[in-house]
């Protein structure tokens, strides 16, 4: 099998394979600048965190009680509050989307409240953002809870509130949405370079005629595909690295696990991805095939139901069941785990074994087609 | 002079569709994306993995115990006896929040002082952190009111009275669905014109393109409007599915959201050109794609908001059609704005497509000569 003709044939195509990478500097583009560029954006970009969220306060009959909550939202982290002379206004505000919601404190607030009370706080969200403004909610909610709360210790008077909620937020106790929102930009990434570096380049030869060329060569399709594969996996796992530089030294985020797991992880994961490039490429045969097919069978799937930033929990049965074809939603889990958590092997063995099961399959489908088609 | 241009379109559109591969990842994929996404990208909790640690065997906790279980967004997957467990659970992601109720519990109610319950909730995804917690607050909310009313207490003296505008109930999916007929619309814009050029070049037909007697302008013509029309028609595909399937609400009509679609077409056409006339090859062309695909995507807005950037990236995304296209399509389904509030997202589409369009135009020129 592995003779030393066949070494030889391997290393004359491995050679081909470089060069044509280098001469083509796209590839090395897909490989190292797009991860780079699109973790910087994403990592400054992509933020669930309201911090200062314009919110618009109407107060229609200046009281102490009423200045006194105004004052506990201008305190809070997550508002800017602004204040309008009427509900009207403040309404076309929040249309004009310079407000997220309005605070609406009514004449008569003051005075319900004397009478022993309960005085309605009107709020009103924009409810277009559900989850924005689920979240914005909540810190409204907060906010008030915390206001009653000290006004009752001030006063001398009874908790509001008997049962104290006391939240702690494992493994990520700032609750900042960045440091688990990177480590699953890594995947989605990932699985972008990985199959767009591979889903092009069998596709590239069938459409030039030069797969012809090589077939009438006594080259074995096993060697074409290896030659194909191993340059894309080593330029994979440079832009692999420089992403995990990235997020670890510019962003800060933290990394509990080892670097033995994560690299471990990577490398299944990257053969799947290559993989499934190949398997495109093999199959589309034209490039404008392969791209969309590429685009739409990998990265979007990878974005949505990797469980990267909706949770695969809420979802439907039906769809729960789909994401289990996402190479991406094992290494999700897994990237999530190692940065935040450390090795934990419950979560990271049954992970890393569906990743290689997904290698297997996809490396091996592309083994059959690859030879059906060329004999 | 239009039947040259006419030919040219009948021929592009021929060049995409005569090919059934490109034909069916040009209808396919996207209704199925459509479907399978507008289930799965959502932000609510349903029936999210909840344990229960009463330490507090009373009347009063295990009436919060069964708010608990009562509640649609949790489901108690495990009651434990013993602290050491937590940890377990957590770490293994079987429970996304334990519930901690304190020994004292009942003592604190009764002595008015306050009356501990520790939520510890796994914070490696902080968006389902958050919101768990935030139904938790309420849940517990709920408990103190009526412990109040039934200790005879005043209830507070304020309360807080929550109404969310145009989707009260909080579906993420009316919010979602709509974003992702925008995206898949660009997606298949942005490859089928962004692939026009630069599979010609390859192929060596843009020369024999360019010694016709047409002009750059007609070219540009011949090229663009195809991605028009096929855009025009993936949304149109997409916003049926939207309203007859996830029966997402139209409440802005249908003028509004098809003169977004126009100038949203325009502006990712325009786009698509320009980074087809620059590149030599496909693959560069898709690489170029690519670099402006994903990034409009992720800082349009689509899936979180632009006002959490920093300033400098919200500035970057003025020059995002995608931005502006999404407050179009969002505000076209939910609310029922007027072509007049909708003004401020035109104007800034139109002006990106005039301005890629022209200098797509100039590229062609520019590299003709």
């Amino acid at each position: 099998m592995m003779d030393r003709l066949s070494i030889l044939r391997l290393r004359g195509l491995l050679r081909k394979e470089f060069l044509q990478i280098l001469r083509d500097p796209s590839a090395l583009a897909i490989a190292f600048l797009l991860p780079a560029i699109l973790l910087l954006l994403f990592g400054y970009g992509v933020s669930l965190d309201a911090r200062n969220a314009p919110l618009a306060v109407v107060i229609e009959q200046p009281t102490p009680l009423a200045a006194d909550f105004a004052a506990n939202l201008e305190h809070s982290p997550y508002f800017s509050p602004r204040r309008f002379a009427s509900f009207r206004e403040a309404e076309l505000a929040m249309d004009r989307r310079e407000a997220v919601g309005v605070i609406w404190l009514r004449a008569d607030f003051a005075r319900k409240a004397d009478d022993g009370g309960p005085a309605p706080i009107g709020v009103i969200v924009n409810g277009v953002d559900a989850n924005n403004a689920r979240l914005i909610e909540g810190y409204i909610q907060q906010v008030w809870v915390n206001w009653l709360q000290a006004s009752a210790t001030r006063a001398g008077r009874a908790l509001a509130f008997p049962a104290v909620v006391h939240p702690r937020v494992w493994f990520n106790p700032a609750v900042q949405s960045r440091d688990y929102l990177t480590p699953g930009l890594i995947a989605v990434i990932m699985t972008l370079t990985g199959a767009l570096l591979t889903a092009l380049v069998i596709a590239r030869e069938w459409e030039r005629g030069t797969m012809e060329a090589l077939m009438v060569t006594p080259v074995a399709i096993w060697e074409i595909l290896t030659a194909k594969l191993i340059p894309y996996f080593v330029l994979g796992m440079g832009g692999m690295a420089a992403s995990v530089l990235i997020a670890v030294l510019l962003f800060a985020v933290p990394f509990q696990g080892s670097g033995w797991t994560l690299t471990l992880c990577s490398a299944l994961f990257m053969l799947a991805a290559l993989g499934m490039g190949l398997l495109i490429s093999t199959f589309a045969r034209n490039q404008f095939v392969a791209g969309q097919t590429a685009i739409i069978v990998t990265f979007l799937p990878a974005f949505i139901l990797s469980g990267f930033i909706f949770d695969i929990g809420s979802m439907p049965a039906a769809v729960q069941f789909l994401t289990h074809l996402v190479a991406a939603r094992y290494f999700v889990t897994i990237l999530q785990s190692v940065f935040l958590a450390g090795d934990i092997w419950s979560v990271i063995a049954p992970n890393a074994a569906a990743l290689l099961i997904m290698a297997v399959v996809f490396l091996g489908a592309v083994r059959l087609t690859a030879r059906k088609r060329l004999d | 002079m239009w039947s040259q241009i006419f030919a040219l379109i009948v021929k592009e559109l021929l060049a995409i569709l005569k090919d059934p591969k490109s034909r069916m990842v040009l209808i396919g994929p996207p209704l199925i994306e459509l479907l399978v996404f507008g289930y799965a990208a959502t932000f609510d909790l349903d029936h999210a993995p909840i344990a229960i640690y009463n330490q507090d065997h009373s009347a009063a906790s295990r009436d919060l115990v069964a708010r608990f279980a009562g509640s649609p967004s949790f489901k108690v997957v495990a009651t434990l006896d013993g602290p050491r467990q937590i940890e377990q659970l957590i770490d293994t992601r079987q429970a996304l929040l334990v519930v901690v109720i304190d020994p004292r519990f009942t003592r604190d109610l009764a002595l008015q002082r306050p009356a501990p319950v520790q939520l510890i909730v796994d914070g490696r995804n902080s968006n389902t952190a958050l919101v768990a917690l935030g139904y938790a607050n309420a849940i517990v909310s709920d408990f103190n009111i009526s412990w109040l009313a039934k200790i005879g207490a005043p209830p507070p003296s304020t309360l807080l009275d929550i109404r969310a505008r145009y989707n009260p109930a909080l579906l993420s999916r009316w919010f979602i669905v709509p974003g992702v007929v925008a995206v898949l619309t660009q997606v298949v814009v942005s490859l089928v014109v962004g692939m026009s050029v630069a599979r010609e070049r390859e192929m060596g037909t843009f020369d024999q393109l360019l010694v016709t007697p047409l002009r750059p302008i007609d070219i540009l013509l011949g090229k663009g409007l195809p991605g028009l029309l096929i855009g025009s028609a993936e949304a149109t595909i997409g916003i049926i599915g939207a309203v007859w399937w996830f029966e997402v609400p139209l409440r802005g009509g249908l003028v509004p959201l098809y003169i977004g679609v126009v100038l949203f077409a325009m502006a990712i056409t325009g786009i698509g050109l320009m980074i087809s006339s620059l590149a030599a090859t496909q693959q560069q062309a898709l690489l170029g794609a690519f670099l402006f695909l994903v990034p409009s995507i992720i800082l349009s807005g689509f899936a979180t908001p632009v006002s959490n950037m920093p300033e400098i990236i919200q500035r970057l995304t003025l020059i995002n059609p995608m931005r502006y296209f999404l407050v179009v399509v969002r505000a076209s389904f939910l609310e029922e704005s007027g072509l007049l509030s909708l003004w401020p997202q035109y104007w800034p589409m139109a002006v990106i497509a005039m301005a890629t369009l022209v200098t797509a135009g100039w590229l062609f020129r520019k590299r003709s000569v």
